[in-house]
């Protein structure tokens, strides 16, 4: 039995403790948020952030979370609804093409800001290297500076 | 198993002449689609009244309009560009709309199965232009009702009310009445013989005007359910190990390790196609059925299978290339000859003959196939990321022997689709599975799944020849292609017509050369092949635009100049094919001319600093990039600036447009930098991102322009017109740096080794 949090949620898992955090998020706690891309840790479609930090649970085993802290794209905004400010930056530039890969990107992002709070383009290039089959790339950076300025005006 | 080709099995019934009122056909010839059709008319429409207006329409109290959407939304926008059409005919506001999906609607006839809705399915970038009348005619529709519905309530004639948005209003009489008041009353009226007159463009305050994605909160907070997120109750996990060779089968499997592995449920093999035939499913496999996606994909791995010899298994692309070389030394079938080319050559002053070999690449959808199906004794239930839900009705019938009617069609949104969600493969075997265990089944392509078993782009070798006079001019121009033609598995099809997906004789340069040769070899290699985003248009814009560049250098004169002079030649030529039925060269030559003069194509760039530009014209719309590179005298190239140009005709969603052309032009140049799908020993050799490597924002330049530029007051299809003149852009613009042409893609590391030696 695994005991982690997700989402602010206490929750145990029994199954084959190699399952990837990926499964059982989406199989056995129907978060569906977070995307399935390549299984290799590749793509970034997957990621979540263990204790704060950008995880890709497609390559990450659900033994490893124990008393560890997820979230996902569903526990990203607030519990009122309001928006993370990367959240509200993707809105603001509307980046989704078809929208599988957003999620990752997003909580990709969020933890990025964390670390480079002023992202340069250049920053944003050797640290951002998800894949986003539609091309939305354009706006993405766009929105990752609009989110830097909402970020720090929340300071 | 043989099948039809796509459109053929869905015709408009030969209706009398009461029945078509009925289904609300115009005289125009599309549907009214808000309005219920044959007998569901009468059977629908409940004496008093609902909030619906046909099926497109749902008026609730509070002013909000719920409006239906029937076509598959892959990425393009459509969810949100359709019902703009609708909002603006129905006068509302745009804030009020929420949208709905609608299921697949078919229905059976005497003369076979009709449209419910109209027309379902998204292809050849028409999802706008096959809807534009007929949404704008139900929403149109919709608001002459609910005017209706006021002038009998307050007893005025029609002609005194009109609509402010929401409303119903009577000046003369002092009355008005929101549409949620009056929808009860004008949904119970008959249906009127034809629509209305729509607006026309003076008076769109909605069509034309940027719209955000209807959806987009719902993505981003993970609310979206894609395919694969359907999750419903008893519903079981299925993965299949597909053949991996081509066309390989079953001989026999061991599943005992894999019924160990606790969560699996069920394993048994799943017949497939033979070689080359026409197909539901396209591999032979095993099946493995379990409680969880991950005991399902544990379960497969430890299957032992052992597979039969494949006519395929030597199959390789090495043998691919050398065969085409081989067959374009040799005749081939000519498919197009205008003029007499022959001679023309032979007086021509110069003649320049260059070859470039296009290769097989794979659609690669970030979400991989999959689908949700439940097939119960006489009834089924699939949902799906597909760009064909008629397609998927088919597949599910063909395979479970169960009456169309009684399959139950969703579409999902879908992750990404460029053509591969057009084919329904994984519909059928998502049947096939849920029938075998009678239990509702999602079925989980995993990414080396979706990559080895995909219907690639034809991959091609092209000779082009073209003569010139002693001014330079060109004076004969032929195409020879040896490729692996799409069309080469379809039912009933004669090689003499394989080359026809390949190469469209319409296109450029056809009017503007008298002498004008096409030839084609076809090779019957086993990948699978089929449709990918602007199919051979991105083919043919990448070797004739990289030829015309050719030309342009080695007789000395400017790619530029040559491009407009060979378009001026003719103001408007027929156009046959998809995308017709005219084609105008200026509207190339105005694109053409706007980004050259945006990326200052004339001015003289530093050492290692140089640009390209392409235009094409692509299912009706005009596209053209120019693009600056630098590349250092290591061979590292690094995209500087892209400006990128579209001529739809009229955007009506100019932030879509927009945002396909951003994306189209970042497919074109992800595809021609690394992208191709390669053959050894009958096996696809890539199997995930790892060496199918997409483009990453790192190569994407911040400085990216795009300029979408109306040209009339009727749109064009959008979402594969960006793609074709984005690669050729990018390797003129290389030559311009370097010297070196890229005659062969992907570009890989073609620069760093030519450079370096």
């Amino acid at each position: 039995m695994i005991n982690f949090h997700v989402n602010g949620r206490a929750v145990q898992f029994d199954g084959d403790p190699d399952t990837r955090l990926l499964w059982a998020l989406r199989d056995t706690l129907q978060l569906t948020g977070t995307k399935y891309g390549c299984g290799i840790g590749s793509c970034g479609s997957c990621t979540v952030h263990v204790n704060g930090k950008a995880k890709r649970s497609c390559i990450t085993p659900v033994s490893s979370m124990a008393g560890k802290s997820v979230t996902t794209i569903e526990g990203l905004a607030g519990t009122d609804g309001k928006l993370h400010p990367v959240q509200q930056a993707w809105l603001e530039h509307d980046v989704p093409q078809c929208g599988y890969c957003q999620p990752g990107l997003i909580m990709t992002t969020v933890d990025f800001l964390q670390k480079h709070p002023e992202p340069t383009n250049e920053i944003i290039n050797t640290n951002i290297d998800n894949l986003c089959r539609c091309g939305t790339y354009v706006r993405v950076r766009k929105a990752i500076h609009r989110a830097a300025e909402l970020s720090a005006r929340e300071k | 198993m043989r099948i039809k080709s796509q459109a053929s099995n869905l015709r408009e019934p030969d209706l009398s002449r009461r029945r078509f009122i009925i289904a609300g056909a115009t005289l125009s010839g599309s549907f009214l689609v808000g309005l219920p059709l044959l007998g569901l008319a009468d059977a629908e429409k409940a004496s008093e009244g609902s909030s619906r207006i046909g099926y497109f329409i749902n008026i609730l109290e509070n002013g909000d309009v719920i409006i239906g959407n029937h076509q598959p939304e892959i990425g393009q926008g459509l969810r949100t560009t359709l019902p703009m059409l609708v909002a603006e005919e129905l006068d509302i506001e745009w804030e009020r709309v929420r949208i709905e999906s609608m299921p697949l609607g078919i229905v059976k006839t005497a003369d076979g199965y009709t449209w419910k809705y109209g027309p379902q399915g998204v292809g050849g970038s028409t999802g706008l232009t096959n809807n534009w009348t007929h949404m704008r005619e139900v929403g149109a529709t919709g608001r002459l009702m609910l005017m209706q519905a006021a002038a009998q309530l307050w007893n005025v004639p029609l002609e005194q009310c009109t609509t402010r948005p929401g409303q119903v209003i009577c000046e003369a009489a002092g009355k008005s009445a929101s549409y949620g008041e009056l929808v009860r009353l004008a949904s119970a009226l008959p249906l009127p013989e034809s629509s209305p007159a729509l607006k026309t463009m003076d008076d769109y305050r909605i069509v034309g005007k940027a719209h955000d994605n209807l959806e987009v909160r719902d993505i981003i907070t993970g609310k979206t359910k894609f395919g694969s997120d359907i999750q419903m109750p008893g519903m079981r996990y299925a993965v299949i190990l597909r053949s991996p060779v081509l066309n390989g089968t079953v001989a026999g499997f061991d599943d005992t390790a894999t019924k160990a592995v606790k969560g699996v449920l069920d394993v048994f093999p799943i017949e497939g196609p033979a070689p080359g035939a026409p197909y539901f499913i396209l591999a032979h496999g095993v099946a493995v059925v379990a409680d969880s996606t991950w005991a399902a994909i544990q379960g497969r791995k430890a299957l032992k299978v052992e597979w039969t010899q494949s006519p395929n298994r030597e199959d390789s692309s090495e043998k691919f290339w050398k065969e085409n070389l081989e067959m374009l030394s040799g005749k081939g079938q000519i498919v197009h000859d205008q003029g007499d080319f022959p001679t023309a050559l032979a007086a021509s002053s110069k003649v320049i003959r260059h070859t470039y070999e296009v290769p097989f690449v794979s659609h690669a959808p970030l979400e991989p196939q999959n689908c949700y199906a439940w097939v119960q004794k006489d009834k089924a239930h699939v949902i799906a990321p597909t760009q064909s839900p008629s397609g998927a009705s088919r597949s599910a019938n063909a395979v479970t022997g169960i009456e169309r009617d009684n399959i139950e069609v969703e579409m999902s949104r879908s992750g990404g689709a460029f053509g591969r969600r057009l084919t329904t493969d994984y519909v059928a075997e998502a049947c096939i599975i849920s029938q075998k265990t009678g239990w509702p089944i999602q079925l989980v392509w995993t990414r080396d799944d979706d990559m080895r078993n995909d219907f690639y782009r034809p991959g091609g070798t092209h000779e082009l020849v073209a003569g010139l006079d002693d001014q330079g001019k060109v004076t004969a121009w032929s195409q020879r292609l040896a490729s692996g033609s799409k069309y080469y598995r379809r039912p009933d099809m004669p090689d003499e017509d394989l080359w026809k997906p390949e190469l469209y004789p319409d296109d450029f340069p056809k009017a503007m050369v008298d002498n004008f040769r096409l030839e084609y070899f076809h090779n019957f290699i086993g990948l699978p092949r089929g449709s990918w985003r602007g199919p051979a248009h991105v083919v043919n814009a990448f070797v004739i635009q990289s030829f015309l560049d050719e030309i342009a250098h080695e007789t000395g004169q400017d790619p530029l100049a040559l491009r407009l002079e060979l378009l001026d030649r003719v103001e408007q030529q027929p156009y046959s094919s998809h995308g017709g039925p005219v084609m105008t060269p200026g509207r190339l030559s105005r694109l053409l001319k706007f980004v050259a003069g945006r990326i200052d194509y004339g001015r003289k760039r530093p050492e290692g600093r140089g640009v390209g530009i392409a235009t094409h014209f692509t299912f009706g719309g005009y596209a053209a990039h120019a693009i600056e590179v630098s590349v250092s005298s290591e061979g590292n190239l690094t995209i500087e600036r892209i400006v990128a140009a579209i001529d739809c005709g009229f955007a009506v969603n100019p932030n879509a447009v927009e945002a396909q052309l951003q994306g189209g032009t970042i497919d074109g140049l992800s595809t021609a930098l690394e992208l191709e799908i390669t053959v050894r020993d009958g096996q696809v050799v890539q199997k995930n991102f790892n060496n199918y490597p997409l483009m990453k924002i790192k190569s994407v330049p911040s400085l990216f322009e795009t300029h979408v530029m109306n040209y009339d007051d009727t749109p064009t299809g959008v979402g594969e017109i960006p793609v074709p003149p984005a690669a050729p852009a990018l390797t003129n613009a290389i030559f311009n740096t370097t010297g070196v042409r890229i005659r062969r893609l992907p570009i890989a590391d073609q620069l760093r080794k030519k450079m370096r030696s």
